[in-house]
């Protein structure tokens, strides 16, 4: 299994990304780089938020930048507005497996093993509004869990939780995902997360360069990252 | 799914309005064909909406400006019943006024008391302050979002400075709304028919819109009366060209709640031009109840049967026009929703002789009358109903569109998981306003209605020509708690666990 990006190249609004590079399968990557680099913008491309100018993007070898973003094999946490306010933990979740009001019984038996798995075990009738915000990020990924997608992607889901928290739910998607056999694409602007990565690809200016062991661009970092990290 | 749906509401709103215009444009004669009385109709149309648009604008400044700058007990009061006149039908809101301004009423009692003679409300006069009290409060209303719209720290700079607020800040904001909101007046008072129907009339007080219905009910010339409803679409048309070139100010949305902080003027005198403004605009509702609820024994069975029908068309135009609003605003592309803004263009008697004119050669009007009063109630509903519902949808898509897209909701799923909880609010509120809208309608059903088919506003109406004005009273308390009733019903309905 493995993402590539093949001379992809986007263009929006006068900002123009290029990216080449190949994931492989299974790994936890993150993509590093100060704010408005265009670490987002690989993200959207990949789940098709955003039209690809040239080059293409594919999974396994086949390609998915023509097919539209709920036929992808990805999952997406935002950074906010991931759960529908308006509907239960619970009904959110299902959403994953159906689009029906009522899910069946075996459904439900699912919805209430993955809500287990990420410590939301008795929070499935309560309304996301009532959550606090480390308990909607956990209920985001118990659906992304059901959505049977194998590449994951976190657009800085857990930005607005505290140092703590957002260490907390980085463990935690290492460990349901990664246990899961998924591939993870993180975006964040923080070595700390960074170097929680197997690998990480550094966007800047709109240039994404090839993932590298973290531990690597963490001590050795390239010339542009170099000032970015304080190094 | 959506986009067809969409596709076909918008292509049906436009056929409902070309297909009647077709038939005017096909049967009216040239314009040598007018009467005297027609050119006169014409120039008083352009008259009174001109003089009532700017009454209603000058009035609306200092109470917008009050309004704007002072919080107070009873100001939330206050903003609604600036609202009161979206939703309260005509024919009452008249009578209200007859009841105060009337031979009878109180403002010629006093005069009598002091030894004055008296005014009447009959005529120029009277059309001319039936539509400063309709628009009144939607100018005030207006307006008041112009004042909010200037940033508070502007305001706190101005005092640092001892800048005088009105030259720096308003006098510029003024200049930029008041166009707008006098054309927005000028636009209802040429396609106002009610008003003119009761208090107008004769040579100095006909409006276009009350010759086509002399010209259809009474002489039964369908040519005269196309060719009067296409000057009457000319003029509509023009007022719409100005609308687009001037911007129209924002009336239905929102956040009249909050005030600017403000340190100058004199809050006694804000306080007595907020007083006045409400009197203005209670007293006539006051009277119509205390002299409705005695009446309402007088009402003859006649007007229970007709209030039935009200609500039958009342609830079939609601539905009508919410399925076309959601399909419309769901479409995705943005013409369907110009389309919906077309019925702004065009008033009721136009199409409804269109219509007539359609309909004649094969059908008797009067058997289609309340089919066709609730097709176009739907119709006229439209404009606010998408304006009202586009904000929330596209809200819902722009805050969720994303994630349901990642989770392939579309069509009829997406709509029932994204699009309908997102949107219940507004929808409540703008079928409320549908069916309470269509509750006080008296347009199109007067041309076509006979004996059997009258509606409670008409019903109303044939009391008041007949002189039986204490049933009328009686009727006219019925028709109000009808109208506020329905929209209640369906705003508290969006409302009711729509909290998240």
């Amino acid at each position: 299994m493995a993402l590539a990006l093949e001379n992809l190249k986007i263009a929006l609004d006068g900002f123009e990304l290029a990216a080449d590079l190949t994931v492989k399968g299974g790994g936890f990557i993150v993509l590093l780089g100060p704010s408005g680099a265009g670490k987002s913008t690989v993200l959207n491309a990949v789940a098709g938020f955003v039209p690809v100018a040239s080059g293409s993007v594919r999974w396994n070898g086949t390609r998915i930048d023509n097919l539209p973003p709920g036929k992808r094999p990805v999952a997406t946490l935002f950074q906010d507005n991931n759960l529908f306010p308006h509907l239960s933990v619970a009904r959110n979740i299902a959403l994953a497996l159906t689009a029906r009001a009522r899910p069946t019984a075996n459904e439900t038996r699912q919805v209430d093993e993955a809500l287990a798995r990420v410590g939301l075990g008795e929070m499935g009738a309560r309304m996301p509004g009532t959550l606090s915000g480390g308990q909607q990020s956990r209920a985001a990924l118990a659906r992304v869990l059901l959505q049977d997608k194998p590449l994951v992607l976190l657009d800085e889901p857990f930005s607005a939780l505290g140092p703590g928290q957002r260490r907390e739910m980085l463990a935690l998607c290492r460990d349901v995902l990664g246990g899961a056999g998924r591939t993870v694409l993180f975006v964040s602007h923080d070595p700390e997360d960074a170097a929680q990565a197997d690998a990480i690809s550094v966007v800047i200016d709109g240039t994404v360069s090839p993932p590298r062991p973290a531990a690597e661009v963490l001590e050795d970092p390239a010339s542009p990252l170099r000032s970015y990290l304080g190094k | 799914m959506a986009r067809r749906a969409g596709t076909i509401a918008a292509l049906f709103v436009l056929s409902l309005i070309a297909v009647p215009i077709g038939a005017v444009i096909w049967t009216a004669g040239g314009i040598a064909g007018l009467s005297a009385a027609d050119w006169a109709a014409f120039r008083f149309t352009i008259w009174q909406a001109l003089v009532s648009a700017g009454l209603s604008v000058l009035l609306a400044i200092p109470v917008a400006r009050a309004l704007a700058r002072r919080r107070f007990r009873g100001r939330a009061a206050l903003i609604t019943l600036l609202g009161a006149p979206f939703v309260l039908p005509v024919i009452v809101a008249v009578m209200g006024l007859v009841s105060i301004f009337g031979r009878s009423g109180l403002v010629n009692t006093v005069l009598a008391g002091i030894g004055l003679p008296p005014v009447t409300i009959y005529g120029p006069q009277g059309v001319i302050l039936a539509h400063v009290f309709f628009n009144l409060p939607l100018a005030v209303r207006m307006l008041v979002h112009g004042w909010l719209a200037i940033p508070a720290e502007r305001f706190r700079v101005a005092a640092q400075l001892g800048q005088p607020v009105g030259r720096l800040l308003e006098w510029p904001m003024l200049r930029r709304t008041v166009p707008g909101v006098f054309v927005v007046i000028f636009l209802v008072c040429t396609t106002s028919f009610a008003v003119a129907l009761i208090l107008g009339g004769g040579p100095r007080a006909t409006t276009l819109e009350l010759a086509i219905y002399q010209a259809v009910r009474f002489e039964f010339d369908l040519g005269g009366a196309a060719t009067l409803a296409l000057i009457q679409l000319g003029v509509c048309v023009l007022a719409m060209a100005a609308l687009i070139v001037v911007e129209a100010p924002d009336a239905l949305g929102a956040g009249l709640d909050r005030t600017v902080e403000r340190w100058d003027g004199s809050p006694r005198l804000d306080g007595l031009v907020m007083a006045l403004a409400a009197l203005f605009l209670i007293l006539p509702l006051a009277a119509i109840i205390l002299s409705g609820l005695p009446g309402l024994q007088q009402v003859p069975v006649s007007v229970y049967a007709a209030a039935g029908r009200s609500v039958i068309v009342a609830l079939a135009s609601m539905t009508l026009c919410m399925l076309l609003a959601v399909s419309i605003v769901t479409h995705g592309q943005n013409w369907p929703r110009v389309v919906a803004t077309l019925p702004l263009s065009v008033t009721a008697l136009v199409l409804g002789t269109g219509l007539f004119i359609v309909v004649f050669p094969f059908l008797r009007p009067s058997s289609v009358a309340l089919p066709v009063t609730a097709l176009m109630n739907a119709l006229f509903a439209l404009p606010f109903a998408v304006r009202i519902l586009s904000t929330a949808r596209d809200d819902a898509e722009a805050q969720f569109g994303r994630l349901a897209d990642g989770l392939a909701l579309s069509g009829w799923a997406r709509m029932r998981v994204l699009i309908l909880p997102r949107i219940r609010r507004p929808l409540g509120f703008a079928a409320g306003l549908a069916a309470a809208l269509s509750m006080g309608d008296l347009g199109v059903i007067t041309l076509f209605a006979s004996g059997g088919q009258e509606t409670l506003p008409l019903a109303m109406f044939r009391l008041m020509a007949a002189y039986q004005m204490e049933a009328a009273a009686g009727a006219a308390v019925l028709l109000v708690a009808l109208s506020l009733g329905v929209f209640w019903l369906f705003d508290r309905g969006g409302r009711v666990g729509a909290g998240a």
